[in-house]
C-alpha cells in the first residue's frame, strides 16, 4: 500500500528518470526502436584501492579482425582444400563514421598489403616483414588488434601500479603502468602502455609500437608514429565498452575512433588457455629452407 | 637480431638500474613476516631476478655443499672466468667476438648465491641430479630422434627447423617450469589480484595466471606446453602444482616424460628483497628419485622495468641456420666432418 502510493507519487511528479536509476540496470533491454542499449549510471564494484574492478576474462564478439570496416562474407584462402573452413564472416564495421580516413597514397598501400596478405618471404633479414599479415606469421598483434582478435584476454588488476593484460593469442602480454611518466625506451610489438583512471574508465595511452603490426586481415595498417588511446568502461557486471582513438599523421588525415562492447567470459572455471602458434606457422615461414630429403 | 636488441636493452637497464642486492637466501630468519595484500594474501609482488653463477649441480671437483668466505671467493672467480666472455685471452678476433656477445648477457649471472652454496640442488645432499632410469624402448626411440636433430644443429647442419630446440624456435624459453637461471632476461614480474597470483617471465612474454581459489585443474586431456597451474598458500609460502604438460619431446627438463612428470614449486618471501624459489621435480620414468633445488630470487630496483622480449617475430637465426646448412651440404660437409673453425669463430 505504502509502496504503491510512493510509486504513484513519483510517476505523478514526472520523476521517471529518478525511478529508472533506482531499478536494477536494464542492460540488453531493447530501446523503442529495437536496438540494444546499456543502462546509464552503472557503477562497477571496487577493489581495495577504490578503483573499478576490471578483473576477468574478456572477449570481443565483433569480426573486426577480418576488417575494421563493413565486410561481406567471403570464401577463405585455399578454399579448394578446406571448403568453408576459414571463410570470412560478414560483419558491420566498428569505425566511427564508417571509413578509415587514409591519406590517398596510404590507401593505395593498404590495398597492396591486402593483395600480398598471404605471401611470405623471410629469405632476407632486410625484407623479412615486407609481406603478409603478421597474424598469419604468429607475430604479436599490437594494440588495438589484440583486443578484437577472436581470442579472449585476461585483465589482472591488483592494487600495485601495474595492470597486466594477458592475451591468449601467441601468449602476448603487456603491462599497463599506471600514472607513469617515462616514455617508451624503444618500440615493441605490444607497445608501451601507460594508464590512468577517468572516473570509472581505465584510459590507456599506447605509444612505441612497432610499425609492422596490422589492424586486421584487410591490410589496414599504421606507421611507427601510431598513437592509440584506449578507454575501458564497465557498463554492467558482464560488459565493458571499449573505445580506441587512433592517430597517425603519416597514414591518416585525422584521428579516428573504433568502439565495441567486450563480454565477460562466464563459463564455469573458464581460464585463459595457450595459443602458442609458432609451430603452426613454421612450415609456411621456414619450410623452403629445409633439406629436401627431410621433407 | 631485433630480439637480441631487445635483450640488449633489457640487459642495459639491468646494469644501470640495479644496486647490489645481496639476499640471505636460505639463511633468512624464519620469523620474517611478508607484507599482505589488502585481501590478505602474502605479498610477493615486484620484479625479481634469479641470475646466479652457482651451478644447478655441484661440480665434481667440489666436495662440500657450503663454502667458507675464502673458498666462496675462489669458487665465484673461477665460475665467472668460465662464464664471462669479457676476457682477453683469445686473440683480437675472438676477444671482440666474445665482447659482442657479452654485451647483452646478465652481469648478475657472474655471482654465486649469497649463502655460498656450491649447487642449486639441495636434495639429494650430494647436489647432483639423481641417476637416470632406463627409458622404455618407445621413449628411447623418441629421445634418440631428438638427440640426432640436436647433433645436426650443433654441427651447423640442421636438416629441418625441428632439429632446433624449442627455445631456439621461440616456442618456450625460461617460462617452462622449473624456472632456471640463464644468460639473460632472468626477470620475473609477480602480479597479485584477488584469487590469483600471476607470474610473468620476461622470456618469452607469457603470463602464468595461477588461481589460488581451490578450483580444479583442467581436464586431463587438455595439455599445454607450460602446463596447467594451481596454487595454494601454506603459511606465507605460495605452493604451486603444475600438471597437463604436452608430450612434445624436449620441452621438459632433461627430456622428462610428461606422462609421469610432477613438479611442485614453493615461493617464500624471506626478506623484503628476497624470495626463496624452491622446486621439487619427480619422474619415475626419468630419475631414480625426486630432486629439489633452491634458487634465490632477488628483487630488482623498481627503476628497472621489464621490457617485452619478442623472439619469434625477428627470429632470423632459423633461416640463417637452415640456409647455412644447405650451403655446407653443397660444399660436402657432413655431421662429424666439418671445416675447421675460423680464427675468432666460436662454435
Amino acid at each position: 500500500m505504502q509502496r504503491r502510493r510512493t510509486v504513484a507519487f513519483l510517476a505523478g511528479a514526472g520523476a521517471l528518470a529518478v525511478l529508472s536509476l533506482a531499478l536494477p540496470p536494464l542492460f540488453g533491454q531493447p530501446r523503442p526502436n529495437g536496438a540494444p542499449q546499456f543502462a546509464a549510471g552503472y557503477r562497477a564494484p571496487r577493489i581495495a584501492d577504490g578503483h573499478p574492478d576490471l578483473n576477468g576474462i574478456w572477449q570481443a564478439m565483433v569480426t573486426a579482425n577480418w576488417d575494421l570496416q563493413d565486410h561481406e562474407a567471403k570464401a577463405g584462402p585455399h578454399n579448394e582444400l578446406v571448403g568453408a573452413y576459414g571463410a570470412q564472416p560478414a560483419g558491420q564495421g566498428i569505425v566511427e563514421g564508417g571509413e578509415i580516413p587514409y591519406k590517398p597514397d596510404a590507401l593505395a598501400k593498404k590495398n597492396t598489403r591486402f593483395e600480398n596478405r598471404l605471401k611470405v618471404d623471410v629469405s632476407s633479414d632486410k625484407t623479412w616483414h615486407d609481406l603478409g599479415d603478421p597474424e598469419m606469421k604468429c607475430y604479436m598483434p599490437g594494440v588495438p588488434r589484440a583486443t578484437y582478435m577472436p581470442f579472449p584476454f585476461q585483465i589482472v588488476q591488483g592494487t600495485s601500479p601495474y595492470i597486466l593484460m594477458a592475451y591468449e593469442f601467441t601468449s602476448a602480454t603487456r603491462i599497463i603502468r599506471m600514472d607513469w611518466k617515462q616514455q617508451a625506451p624503444t618500440d615493441s610489438w605490444m607497445g608501451w602502455s601507460r594508464g590512468r583512471w577517468d572516473g570509472d574508465t581505465l584510459v590507456v595511452d599506447v605509444t612505441g609500437q612497432r610499425e609492422e603490426t596490422w589492424f586486421d586481415r584487410a591490410g589496414d595498417y599504421h606507421s611507427d608514429a601510431l598513437h592509440v588511446v584506449e578507454r575501458y568502461t564497465p557498463v554492467s557486471p558482464y560488459h565493458m565498452v571499449y573505445e580506441a582513438t587512433i592517430e597517425d599523421p603519416n597514414v591518416f588525415t585525422r584521428p579516428w575512433k573504433i568502439s565495441f562492447p567486450l563480454y565477460r567470459r562466464m563459463e564455469k572455471n573458464v581460464q585463459l588457455l595457450e595459443f602458442k602458434c609458432v609451430p603452426f606457422t613454421e612450415e609456411l615461414l621456414f619450410g623452403k629452407f629445409i633439406k629436401q630429403a627431410a621433407r | 637480431m631485433r630480439n637480441r636488441i631487445f635483450a640488449l636493452i633489457a640487459a642495459l637497464v639491468v646494469v644501470v638500474g640495479v644496486g647490489l642486492v645481496v639476499p640471505a637466501a636460505g639463511q633468512a630468519p624464519k620469523t620474517y613476516n611478508p607484507p599482505k595484500t589488502p585481501w590478505g594474501d602474502p605479498d610477493l609482488q615486484g620484479v625479481w631476478n634469479d641470475a646466479t653463477s652457482t651451478p644447478l649441480q655441484r661440480p665434481g671437483n667440489v666436495g662440500v655443499g657450503v663454502l667458507n668466505d675464502e673458498e666462496a671467493e675462489e669458487f665465484q672467480k673461477s665460475l665467472a672466468h668460465d662464464l664471462t666472455r669479457d676476457r682477453r685471452d683469445g686473440g683480437n678476433a675472438a676477444d671482440v667476438n666474445r665482447a659482442y656477445n657479452e654485451h647483452w648477457m646478465d652481469a648478475r649471472r657472474l655471482k654465486i648465491t649469497a649463502d655460498k652454496r656450491t649447487s642449486l640442488i639441495v636434495d639429494p645432499p650430494d647436489g647432483r641430479i639423481p641417476p637416470l632410469v632406463q627409458a622404455s624402448p618407445e621413449r628411447q626411440k623418441v629421445q634418440a630422434a631428438r638427440a640426432a636433430g640436436a647433433a645436426r644443429f650443433a654441427a651447423g647442419l640442421p636438416d629441418h627447423y625441428t632439429d632446433m630446440s624449442w627455445p631456439v624456435r621461440c616456442v618456450v624459453r625460461t617460462d617452462v617450469p622449473p624456472y632456471l637461471p640463464t644468460i639473460y632476461n632472468n626477470d620475473f614480474q609477480i602480479f597479485q589480484s584477488p584469487g590469483y597470483v600471476t607470474i610473468a617471465p620476461e622470456m618469452i612474454h607469457s603470463a602464468r595466471i595461477i588461481p589460488v581459489d581451490g578450483r580444479p585443474h583442467l581436464n586431463k586431456g587438455l595439455k599445454q606446453w607450460l602446463g596447467d597451474t594451481r596454487g595454494h598458500w601454506e603459511g606465507s609460502t605460495l605452493v604451486v602444482e603444475t600438471t597437463n604438460f604436452r608430450a612434445d619431446e624436449g620441452v621438459l627438463f632433461q627430456g622428462a616424460n610428461s606422462a609421469t612428470f610432477t613438479i611442485t614449486e614453493r615461493f617464500t618471501r624471506v626478506a623484503p628483497d628476497a624470495i626463496n624459489y624452491e622446486f621439487t621435480v619427480a619422474d619415475p620414468s626419468t630419475w631414480t628419485k625426486p630432486w629439489t633445488a633452491l634458487i634465490p630470487w632477488n628483487k630488482v630496483d623498481p627503476a628497472e622495468q621489464m621490457f617485452e622480449y619478442a623472439c619469434h617475430e625477428d627470429n632470423f637465426d632459423i633461416v640463417h641456420f637452415l640456409t647455412g646448412a644447405r650451403l655446407r651440404e653443397k660444399n660436402g660437409e657432413t655431421v662429424g666432418q666439418q671445416r675447421p673453425a675460423r680464427a675468432g669463430e666460436e662454435r
